[in-house]
């Protein structure tokens, strides 16, 4: 048992492995949940951390784009954001999208 | 109370069109990705099927190939996904309106963008469990048949960063990102989550920066938050 865990899969056993990745993934999508719905009040610094997740959460996914990449993809980000004041994701996603393919295009 | 034939589902599904684009070409990334890296296309339907987490399917595979022992696939797989940790805590508090099944089988589906939507819907209106489904669940088939259609079709996509695929998903998560810009200290929430994400970045590097700047935002959010000031009592 432990001998599966310390070893790398074989194509015999990655099915398995497979099936944890799924087991593992869901433990995180109701994890939060379950650990929090032990309490009947919520203290007002939980909340406000709660109301925090997308912001600090969404950032940390949108990062290494920019930081992996060259002025093109940054420019395209940047242009995304000042888009995003304005448009809805469809619009920011196209404005974003142009500049990339455009810019490949025509060799950047 | 049939939520299938609620119009809030459809108002899900609409909501999930545009995201649907972007996810598919995904799935077929992952489908001809997983078939030409060792993985029957029966394992890389499961993948999919038990996972349905892009980036962590990907980080599976590369390890897999790289050989690295199971117990650090799994912990692997465990930051990447860490963040649907702050994701249920969160929308937890918006699923009243749910039974006990349906939230269950809804976290099942808490992808990033169904939670982006969830939260969104939230602030304006009872989240109802037919619209989460209606934009959760139309996911979950699109995410499978793309996966499907790319296992067998092997590179469909000769080269996907031609057409900026590799940038479709940050464009979107950053249209995600400033939709939630009018909340309560959101700018230094963000500052905060992506200084510590850089960081982590730079030094650890992927995924850890996702756990750990993820945790410093919402921690910072906690200390600067008003305590016993009710946030939605006066917000619009």
């Amino acid at each position: 048992m432990i001998e599966f865990f310390v070893k790398p899969a074989t194509p015999e056993t990655v099915w398995i492995v497979i099936v944890l990745t799924g087991i593992v993934t869901y433990i995180t999508r109701s994890g939060g949940y379950v650990l929090l719905s032990r309490f009947k009040n919520l203290h007002p610094r939980l909340e406000a951390a709660l109301e925090a997740v997308p912001g600090a959460v969404l950032i940390t996914l949108v990062l290494p784009s920019v930081l992996e990449n060259g002025p093109l993809e940054v420019t395209a980000m940047a242009a995304a954001l000042v888009a995003s004041l304005r448009l809805s994701p469809i619009g920011v996603l196209a404005v974003g999208m142009f500049i990339v393919v455009v810019g490949r295009m025509i060799g950047f | 109370m049939n939520s299938l034939s609620d119009s809030q589902f459809f108002e899900g599904l609409k909501d999930c069109l545009p995201i649907m684009f972007a996810v598919s070409f995904f799935g077929m990334l992952f489908g001809a990705t997983g078939v030409s890296n060792g993985l029957t296309l029966g394992q890389t339907l499961l993948s999919s099927a038990s996972v349905f987490a892009g980036a962590s399917q990907f980080v599976f595979l590369d390890l897999y190939n790289q050989q690295v022992p199971v117990w650090s696939v799994l912990l692997a797989v465990f930051a990447v996904n860490f963040r649907h940790v702050l994701y249920s805590a969160s929308i937890g508090r918006f699923m009243g309106a749910f039974s006990t099944l349906a939230k269950y089988f809804g976290f099942f589906l808490l992808s990033d963008p169904s939670f982006a939507a969830g939260e969104r819907r939230a602030e304006t209106r009872t989240l109802a469990p037919s619209y989460y489904f209606g934009f959760a669940a139309s996911l979950y088939p699109v995410w499978l048949l793309s996966t499907l259609v790319g296992g067998l079709s092997g590179n469909l996509i000769a080269e996907p960063e031609a057409f900026g695929m590799d940038m479709l998903l940050s464009l979107y998560f950053l249209a995600l990102l400033m939709g939630f810009r009018s909340r309560p200290n959101w700018l230094t929430t963000v500052l905060a989550s992506g200084f510590v994400a850089i960081l982590v970045f730079k030094t650890f590097g992927s995924p850890w920066h996702i756990m750990v700047g993820g945790l410093a935002g919402v921690v910072v959010a906690a200390a600067i938050g008003k305590p016993g000031g009710s946030k939605e009592a006066d917000s619009d």
